[in-house]
Parts: structure tokens; sequence; C-alpha cells
């Protein structure tokens, strides 16, 4: 049965509506301020570092992103920890909050489809982390040039820019999951739960525990008990498997785009290496290269997340 | 009915093996009020909702002012204006904020949205708190403001689900009152509850809800001369020479009952007191009581439901 009129009918007005609810509201001060006091210690950490270590690195403003200080990690491993807990507190109750306010059925009376509801909280998520994005991101290139005092090159510019983008995409997966769970739990608790307790497997038990299940499913034969070391196949396996955690994928674009010299984020033989210059920095389009599996990984998976919740929003009763 | 806004017929929703609505029909004219009558989960909601095509109807057919709400539900809810149960406001914006937020909806111009905003905000005697957060709103004022989003569309169909429930009693009559005063500007008002008393005083005619069916629609005096039979009980005080018999042959008077002292039960057909009086008065008996007992729905619904006979509905 085709419906008439254009599902993007009132998106506008969901997405203005549910901005101004983020950025007013108390929940994204508290967030904003965890983000920017650890984005800020992790940053001076960095600079004391570099001043201590590096001064003539070429590449000075991709080492304050990617540089650690002493026991404190490096501002892309705070990001990459804090991306998610944003997007899970902004989008956790996107649906079910609304179920529980009783307005739901009331919004949906007017001549919108679900469509633009959706989308709108999606996009009106996703640009609030945007916003903080940019913002915390000015002020770490800001910090660099005052403290280091080096104008950084149009290539780290343009890593840099990358970076942000894949920020970006990467808090889409969380984004997508915390609305996907606020559509399928009733409890805006339980949803947050849920978003959380996955996000605690993946990024801390997850990494421990694909090597356990590589070890179940890729016995090692004996050349690699002989040389002390797993397999190929046991190491393409374990890789393949620690890849399903979006934190994963995350880290190996931020290493590849961050880090000029990466040249493989898998294994290398010694006869690829064979003539290259270790050590020499890629340009940025062949960084792209070897990261584009990564990038197209968390791009996609935000659109799964995103329809499983759409079809299943589709199909929901509106009654409370 | 010429002037029909709602028409539905055969209407059934399955979820799975269990019928919610049960093929059901029936229409609603300009400037009706209909009400939807039963217990909770008799199916109102339900159908509610499938007017407004926020749920598919497993068979049947609807028309809502000449459109499919299945197929052209946008063109449905822009004509139509709907009040869930227990209607819910965004707590953290004020009353004239959430108002704003639907006229966007609605697709309506800032500068015609401002102005009949407060418009209708006065009108429902919001005027004074339009600017206050919605959280410290009673149910009433809750209630008031979905009317007023209703008025703020300028929907020719009013669809209020439960709207009486959980009101004070003098809640209860502004409420009902701002009710007729849809009904007299033109509006088509489809009220369901489960309060029989509070809503048949409006109610044009009614359809009462059982288990996904319609046991009964028509006016409230059809539906209480259809169950109850006999319909009209008017009840005479009157001293007089042989009452019983001159009174029992009025037209209409089914038969005649004597109760404790001079007091007399008539049972008619329809309504017969001026006949009734005329008639104690030209036996040159005198008149002290005549008062007639109005059909109750309660009445209505518990005889039906106790027989538990399904007559056709009327």
């Amino acid at each position: 049965m085709r419906r008439e009129g254009s599902p993007w009918q009132g998106l506008g007005a969901v997405f203005l509506k549910e901005l101004s609810d983020h950025l007013s509201s108390p929940r994204m001060r508290v967030l904003e301020l965890l983000v920017v006091v650890t984005g800020a210690v992790a940053i001076y950490g960095a600079i004391q570092q570099i001043r201590a270590v590096s001064a003539e690195d070429p590449f000075l403003l991709l080492k304050l992103f990617s540089l650690g200080g002493g026991s404190m990690p490096s501002f892309t491993g705070l990001i990459g920890f804090l991306i998610p807990l944003v997007a899970i507190g902004l989008g956790f109750d996107a649906i079910n909050g609304e179920y529980n306010r009783r307005t739901l059925s009331r919004i949906l009376s007017q001549p919108i489809y679900r469509d633009a509801l959706l989308v709108g909280k999606f996009l009106a998520g996703l640009a609030t982390i945007a916003i903080s994005l940019v913002s915390l991101w000015l002020l770490v290139i800001g910090l660099g040039l005052f403290f280091l005092g080096i104008p950084p090159s149009t290539e780290e510019a343009a890593r840099a820019l990358v970076f942000l983008l894949v920020a970006l995409a990467y808090a889409g997966v969380w984004l997508a999951l915390a609305m996907l769970f606020s559509i399928l739990f009733r409890s805006a608790a339980t949803a947050a739960l849920a978003a959380l307790g996955l996000w605690l497997f993946l990024t801390l038990l997850w990494p421990a525990l694909a090597p356990m299940l590589v070890q179940i499913f890729v016995p090692p034969d004996p050349v690699s008990i002989l040389l002390g070391q797993p397999s190929l196949a046991a190491i393409e396996w374990q890789q393949a498997l620690s890849r399903l955690s979006p934190n994963q994928l995350f880290g190996e674009v931020v290493v590849a785009i961050l880090r000029p010299d990466t040249r493989s984020l898998g294994p290398v033989f010694m006869n690829q290496l064979q003539s290259a210059i270790i050590g020499a920095p890629l340009p940025l389009g062949q960084s792209l290269i070897i990261a584009w599996p990564q990038i197209t990984g968390l791009v996609a998976s935000t659109i799964v997340l995103f329809t499983m919740g759409y079809v299943v929003f589709q199909r929901q009763e509106v009654r409370a | 009915m010429s002037d029909t806004v709602i028409e539905v017929e055969g209407l059934t929703k399955r979820y799975g093996s269990t019928v919610a609505v049960d093929n059901i029909s029936f229409s609603i004219g300009r400037g009706e009020i209909f009400g939807l009558l039963g217990p909770n989960g008799a199916g109102k909601t339900t159908t509610i909702l499938m007017l407004l095509g926020l749920s598919e109807p497993s068979s049947g057919k609807v028309d809502v002012l000449g459109y499919d709400p299945g197929r052209q539900p946008l063109a449905v809810k822009r004509r139509v204006g709907y009040m869930p149960d227990a209607v819910g406001f965004y707590d953290n914006l004020t009353a004239r904020e959430n108002l704003r937020y639907t006229a966007r909806l609605l697709g309506m111009a800032r500068k015609d949205a401002e102005p009949a905003i407060e418009r209708v905000l006065s009108r429902l005697g919001l005027g004074d708190v339009m600017d206050r957060n919605v959280a410290g709103f009673s149910r009433g004022m809750r209630q008031r403001l979905g009317l007023a989003e209703i008025l703020l569309k300028g929907a020719e169909i009013a669809i209020l689900d439960e709207p009486t429930s959980g009101l004070d009693p003098q809640a209860t009559s502004e409420l009902l009152d701002m009710i007729r005063q849809l009904k007299a500007e033109g509006v088509a008002v489809l009220i369901s509850s489960h309060l029989l008393e509070r809503v048949q005083s409006i109610c044009d005619r009614v359809a009462l809800f059982q288990k996904g069916r319609i046991a009964l629609i028509g006016t409230v005096e059809e539906l209480a001369r259809q169950v109850l039979g006999g319909g009209f009980v008017i009840e005479v005080e009157a001293d007089g020479v042989e009452l019983n018999n001159r009174l029992a042959a009025v037209p209409g008077v089914v038969r005649v009952e004597q109760a404790a002292g001079s007091r007399l039960l008539v049972h008619a057909d329809r309504d017969v007191r001026p006949n009734v009086a005329a008639a104690i008065v030209a036996a040159g008996g005198q008149l002290r009581r005549l008062s007639i007992e109005e059909p109750s729905l309660e009445a209505v619904y518990t005889r039906h439901f106790e027989q538990g006979s399904v007559p056709n509905a009327a």
C-alpha cells in the first residue's frame, strides 16, 4: 500500500525542537563538562610530552591528538571512550521517553510520518555531538598553536579534519544503537543499561575475549607452536573478531590517519617491506585507502543499526 | 446522512489470534457528538487509531472526510484533532512552546501561529499560565491544553479519548461545556469513554462497545426503548377515582403499577407526561407530583449485558 505525502514533512520542526532540547538540557551540560575537562587534561599531558621528546617531528599537531602524556591516555583514546558515553546519553530515551511522557500518540497525530520523528531525532543527536566535537577540536588546535607556536601544515589540517569526520561516524554508530534500544525497551533505564552494558562489553571485555575465541576455533598448527607465534590464520581471525567492536574500528582509523607513517593495519610480511623507507610518511590519500574499510564499516554499522530501529519503530503500536 | 464526515464499514483489527475490533460499522455526521462507550479494552482506542491511520486495519473500510487514513494519513491528520487518553506534553516547555511545536509540525507560518496560539490558550482559560512550564499543570489543565491544540489545528473532527477520566466534577463539566462549544462551531466530535453517566448528556448518538463489537448503536432514548422495553417510567403522585384505569387508557401507556401510598408508576413507550397530567385533571384528580425517570445508559448497559443478548445494531 502506497502512502501519500512526503515522509520528510515536519522533519525540520522535529530536528530544531530536539536540538534545542539537547543543547539546553542539564544532561548535555554534564556531558560537555566531562568531555572538556578530560580533553583539556589529555592535551596538557600531550603538550608536556611533545616538548620533552619530539620537537623535531613534522607532524606536531597530529602528535597533539595521538600522544599520551605520562599516565594519561591520549586525546584520541579519551575521545574514543567518551563519544559512546555522550551518544548513549543523548539517545537512550529518544523514543521510549515519548511513550513515557505520553506525547508520542499526540505528536504522531499531527500531519507527519514516523520517519520524520525518527530521522529528526537522530540528526538532532548527531548535530549536538558534532557541535561539541567541533568546539573541542578547535580548542585542541587553538591550544596547540598557543603552546607550541607552530602553525599546522595543510596536510596536518586535512588529516585532523578527516579525524573529526570519522569521530562523527563513530558517534553515529553509538547514537543509532542507543536509539534502537530506546525503541526496543519501553523503560528508559533498561535501554540505558543495555546500551552502556554493550559499550563496556565491546570496549573492555571483547578485546580480551577475541583471542580466547580464536584459540577455541583455530587450533594452533605445529609450525606456529615451534616458532612460539600465533599462526597467520589465527591472527587474521583475531583481527576479524575484534573488528566487530566499533571501538576497534575507530582506533585503527585513528592510527592510520593521525600517524602518517602507518603502512598497514593488518599483519605485514618482511617481503612486503622490501625497499620501503621505514618511517617515511604516506600522503593523505594513501592513508585514507588503508583506513577505508574501517571507515566504511563505521558508516555501514550506523546505517544498519538505524534501519533496524526504523523497521521496529514503523511496526510498533502507538498506544502506550 | 448526506453530510457524513466519518464512515466505517466492516472494520476489523486482529493481533495474532485475538480480535481487538470485530467487524464494526458506523458513521458520524458533521456537527454531531458521537460516543464510543464501553469498558476498558473493548477496542475503542484501537478503533480511534485506525481512524487516524496510526494503526493498520486487518480488513474493512474507513473513510474520513473523503480520505483513506491508510493511504492518505497526512491529509486526514491535518484535518482531524486527536487528544489521547491522559494526553502528555513536554514538561520542560511552557504551554505556549508546546503549541508552538505543534504549529511548526502543522507547517503554520510563525507570524500566523503566534496570535493563534495566544487566542486558543486564552479561550480555554490558560491565558494566565501560557508561559509557565507544563510540569506544574494539573490533569484538567493538560486536557484543556489538548483541546487548545485541536482548536489551533482548526480541526473539522475532534477525537477525544477518555477526556473526562481522572477529572474532578467541576473540571469535567467545564470540559463538557467546551466540547459543546466545539459542536456549536460545526466540529464533529468523537468521544470515547468508559464513564457512561458523564458523557451521555452530551452525546447525540452512542455506540456501546463490548469485546471489540458494537453491541448497540443509536440515541440514548432509542437504546433505552430497545433494551429497557417500555422505555419511559413516569412517577405520578395524585388523588382521584379510578386513576389506574384512566391512565392506562392514555395512548402510549403500556401499563400502570400501584406503588406505595398514592403513588403510581406509569410505564410508557414515549414521554406522555402532558397526556397523563391532562387525564388526571380531566378525571377531577389532584396532581401533586409528576416526574420522569431519565433513561440512563448505565441501566441500558447493565441490562443489555446481563441478558447477554446481542441484538442487531439499529
